[in-house]
């Protein structure tokens, strides 16, 4: 049986849908089960996800139909079982912060660092959230879709 | 040493102005700040094949304090322009700056919030040697260029 369909008969509530495109297989949860879940991935011995393999986010503010703004992916990969997972989970604006999984995964730390640099998204719980590509006085989150492209806040030379 | 003393005084300064820029054009100590893929292009530049040796110029110093030409290799964001600039006050004169690849030079394909738009914008550069990266034969014809001008300019003792 497909990861998705397994992980839903065993957390009803939690999955809010599944879909399957050529073997990549994603489950899009809710906020509140979110670290239950993870951490149930990573040690039910079905599936071992040891692995996170990326942690990104996704701003969906031109998209067109009425959704929360933004959506942090996930994508797990268990290497005993040779498994891959993308584990998504939607954040709205006013609202946007999510719990870490450094404690699960501490590979998450510099992501989640980066999705708060790029974003915005806040992390509760993460020990050092700051930014980590753009230097420390930058003002706005350049990722988001509302940063205009062409601004730039040079350190040092000429301002545009 | 001024030249309007006697015809002779001028003929000594003139030749000792050509005899430094000809030690100083021979004897180039890089400093190689290297940041992205155009240190691909420099390290080959430096190996046997396109070799920078033979110009004088093969023996990089990873001190700004003991080189004296900057060449600035890769892609410069506004994170890293404070440190460009406190190496490139670092250095003792003389001092050449070179700008290797597009990206120093005007930016490159970048357009973005994170990229400097050409170093010129925030240090003095000499000799701008565009490419993507630029071939080890652009380079070195830059190299060459950068020679000329340390022979004809009015060197400092």
């Amino acid at each position: 049986m497909p990861i998705p369909n397994q992980i839903q008969e065993k957390f009803q509530q939690a999955v809010f849908a599944t879909h399957d495109f050529r073997g990549d297989e994603t489950i899009v949860v809710k906020h509140e089960a979110l670290i239950d879940l993870m951490r149930f991935l990573k040690n039910d011995s079905e599936f071992l996800f040891d692995f996170l393999m990326d942690l990104t986010a996704v701003d969906y503010l031109n998209f067109g139909e009425a959704r929360p703004r933004f959506e942090i992916v996930y994508h797990l990969y268990s290497s005993s079982k040779n498994k891959r997972l993308r584990v998504k989970v939607s954040v709205e604006e006013e609202n946007s912060s999510v719990p870490t999984v450094t404690a699960i995964w501490p590979a998450a730390d510099w992501y989640e660092r980066e999705v708060w640099d790029m974003f915005g998204i806040r992390f509760i719980g993460h020990s050092n959230l700051k930014r980590i590509l753009m230097y420390e006085e930058f003002v706005g989150h350049p990722l988001r879709r509302d940063y205009p492209v062409n601004k730039r806040q040079p350190l040092i030379g000429p301002k545009n | 040493m001024e030249s309007s003393l006697s015809p002779t005084a001028g003929f000594f300064t003139s030749k000792i102005n050509e005899v430094l820029g000809w030690a100083r054009k021979y004897s180039i100590f890089q400093y190689p700040f290297v940041t992205a893929c155009c240190g691909m292009e420099y390290m080959s530049t430096a190996c046997s094949h396109y070799d920078m040796d033979r110009f004088g110029a093969g023996l990089p110093r990873f001190s700004p304090r003991q080189s004296d030409v900057l060449m600035v290799v890769g892609t410069i964001s506004h994170k890293m322009a404070p440190v460009l600039k406190q190496i490139y006050d670092q250095m003792t004169e003389p001092k050449w700056v070179v700008a290797f690849g597009v990206c120093t030079c005007t930016g490159g394909f970048y357009d973005n919030y994170a990229t400097v738009m050409g170093i010129d914008t925030i240090i003095p550069v000499d000799v701008y040697i565009p490419g993507c990266p630029p071939r080890p034969e652009n380079v070195l014809d830059g190299l060459m260029k950068l020679q000329e001008k340390i022979q004809r300019e009015k060197q400092s003792l």
